[in-house]
């Protein structure tokens, strides 16, 4: 600013400085509406999914969605019987709580190993980049790779490859929160165990899994509310099925896929029955992911 | 009791050793298993591409032959790996300042009692499946695309611009594009570049902003000259990691992205990406075909771009994941 005060001066000073401080203000006011309006934006990105899912989605939804499986479409045939997901939703239930079964032991000693062995190793450095690179890396590469190890050599679409390609999705979600809940404990109250004369082991799993046991639970929750959506690997593992089946061995159905081949097949009534299908596995997502964040809560 | 007590305690002693021997080479080994499956995933997707590496060499990267007709197969992966790019790039572009409002909302202006739900709303809107927003892009999106910006005056005015007007004109007009495969990737990525930029903005000491605002700083002047340049890293960090997650994106832009084996030279054009071009043709590709193979070729090509782009992601971040 000025560093001269002539006698005239101080009224342009106060003019510049009145110019400066509404220009100031201006930008200030612009940015924050900006701010405003961008979240207001993304809130109604969210409300238009929600709104969208449950005009399209209830429109088929009815008691054969849960009971009955796959029948062709009644276009053009007002006499055939309308179809429900029943064969995808058992088909999800199963790949995903088997998925869940397998995937989430296997994180929770990576999430110990990482907070209680490895901090500063090599190794442990190395493995907490590759899992946070698998978390994040494109779920249908893991797809590919499945398809390569698992259905090749089987020899067709199945039910297990599914599994073991929804399992790998689990495994750097609990990772994840695994170490970061161990990681929030206290040394002293390892230290207290460790003095008392236990053994590492148990001081791990009767005291450290015991204070973090929420944390735990809810990365395991945001894991299957993860995979419960996944799509793309599933397309390329257990593909798809039309009847309610338990042949792990044999392709097998599962919601996102039956909702992505039908909402691209073209017959206005399948497409609403994706829509239906849509509607439950949002609603499953985003309970779950609610009740995971609330249980995180109460306990901090 | 004097010659018991020390046998007691070896007992356990020894049986606590074994147990710790046992449990640490468990955790170990998931660990070790972490890292065999990123190999894994390596090289199974290179072996599987290498017939295809060998029939068309190193230009298959920029070849934008695509022909699956048996007889006069020929396959190149340059359009798909461009539209790749592009797609996210441009949805960077447009999630980045709208990632930045919501995160500077949620910091700085929003009152207290708002924080929290609208923080948890975002976090919604990262956790809805990516085929709901494919669904939702092709039904919602696409039509107001198609009606009111390519086909309404935005779009005519766009066209009519002198020198880059080709850009937004387009013989195609059913709206499903690379416009709209950005524009809903933005929407997806959106959440996790403002969730990153929440966290960090949330670290800066109190001290520098009370500091700055004590000099009479207004708040958009603290956060451009306190605020971003103290997390800075961290800030980029957060948009490569969005960047990582866009490249990879696959159900979503199935949807919307068209799916035509052309080059996108106006942004309302369809393309395709590595992702979705996998997704549409693998299923039905034969085994051991060379179709197959390009499309594995693909696929080690798309996880070589979002290892990259994802490690300098976490490179970035590494000050914030420390603290």
């Amino acid at each position: 600013m000025s560093t001269t005060f002539t006698p005239s001066a101080p009224v342009r000073n106060a003019d510049v400085a009145g110019g400066l401080a509404r220009r100031r203000k201006i930008a200030d006011a612009a940015v924050r509406w900006f701010c405003i309006g961008a979240t207001i934006l993304a809130l109604v990105f969210l409300a238009s999914i929600i709104v969208t899912l449950l005009w399209r989605g209830l429109e088929a939804m009815d008691l054969t969605i849960f009971t009955d499986e796959f029948r062709p479409t009644t276009y053009g045939d007002p006499s055939a019987q309308k179809g429900g997901l029943l064969h995808a939703i058992t088909g999800s239930l199963m790949m995903v709580s088997l998925a869940t079964l397998i995937g989430t032991p296997i994180g929770l000693l990576v999430g110990t190993y990482l907070s209680e062995y490895a901090r500063g190793s090599a190794l442990g450095n190395a493995v907490r980049f590759v899992s946070d690179v698998l978390l994040s890396a494109p779920s249908i590469l893991i797809g590919l790779f499945i398809y390569q190890l698992v259905v090749l050599p089987m020899g067709g679409f199945s039910g297990i490859a599914g599994v073991l390609s929804l399992a790998i999705i689990v495994i750097p979600v609990v990772v994840r929160t695994t170490e970061d809940m161990l990681s929030l404990i206290p040394n002293t109250l390892r230290e207290a165990v460790v003095g008392l004369g236990a053994p590492k082991w148990k001081m791990i799993i009767l005291v450290c899994y015991k204070a973090a046991i929420a944390g735990i639970v809810t990365g395991v929750l945001l894991a299957i509310a993860r995979i419960a959506g996944e799509t793309a690997p599933l397309l390329l593992t257990s593909f798809g099925n039309n009847v309610v089946s338990g042949a792990m061995t044999r392709a097998m159905a599962s919601l996102p896929v039956t909702i992505y081949q039908q909402a691209n097949s073209g017959y206005p009534d399948l497409i609403a029955i994706a829509w239906s299908g849509a509607l439950i596995v949002t609603l499953g997502v985003l309970l779950i992911n609610i009740a995971a964040r609330a249980l995180l809560r109460n306990r901090g | 009791m004097g010659t018991t007590a020390p046998a007691a305690a070896s007992v356990r002693g020894s049986s606590g050793r074994v147990g710790d021997v046992i449990f640490e080479w468990m955790c170990r080994g998931a660990g070790i298993l972490v890292l065999l499956l990123l190999g894994g995933i390596i090289i199974t997707l290179f072996v599987g591409g290498l017939p295809a590496l060998r029939q068309f060499g190193i230009s298959f990267i920029w070849s934008t032959e695509w022909d699956p007709v048996e007889g006069r197969e020929e396959f190149g992966g340059g359009i798909a790996i461009l539209g790749t790019i592009v797609a996210s790039l441009l949805a960077i572009i447009m999630a980045v300042p709208l990632a930045f409002g919501v995160a500077f909302f949620l910091t700085e202006l929003a009152p207290g009692w708002l924080k929290r739900p609208v923080g948890t709303a975002i976090e919604l809107l990262a956790a809805i499946p990516s085929i709901i927003y494919g669904m939702w892009g092709l039904f919602v999106i696409v039509p107001i695309i198609q009606g009111y910006i390519q086909l309404g005056w935005i779009g005519e005015a766009l066209a009519e611009i002198p020198g880059i007007g080709f850009l937004f004109a387009s013989n195609s007009f059913t709206g499903t594009s690379l416009f709209a495969a950005a524009l809903v990737l933005a929407i997806m990525i959106l959440p996790f570049i403002a969730a990153t930029m929440r966290d960090v903005f949330d670290q800066v000491p109190a001290v520098f902003k009370e500091s700055a605002y004590g000099l009479g700083a207004t708040r958009w002047e603290v956060v451009r000259n306190v605020v971003l340049p103290y997390t800075r890293t961290s800030v980029v960090g957060g948009i490569m990691l969005g960047l990582g997650r866009a490249l990879g994106e696959t159900m979503a832009v199935t949807f919307v992205i068209g799916n035509a084996n052309r080059i996108a030279v106006s942004i309302f054009d369809p393309t395709t990406t590595i992702a979705s071009v996998v997704a549409m043709e693998f299923p039905e590709s034969l085994t051991g075909s060379l179709q197959q193979s390009s499309l594995l070729l693909l696929g080690f090509l798309l996880f070589v771009i979002s290892f990259v782009v994802l490690a300098i992601s976490r490179y970035l971040l590494r000050s914030k994941l420390k603290s």
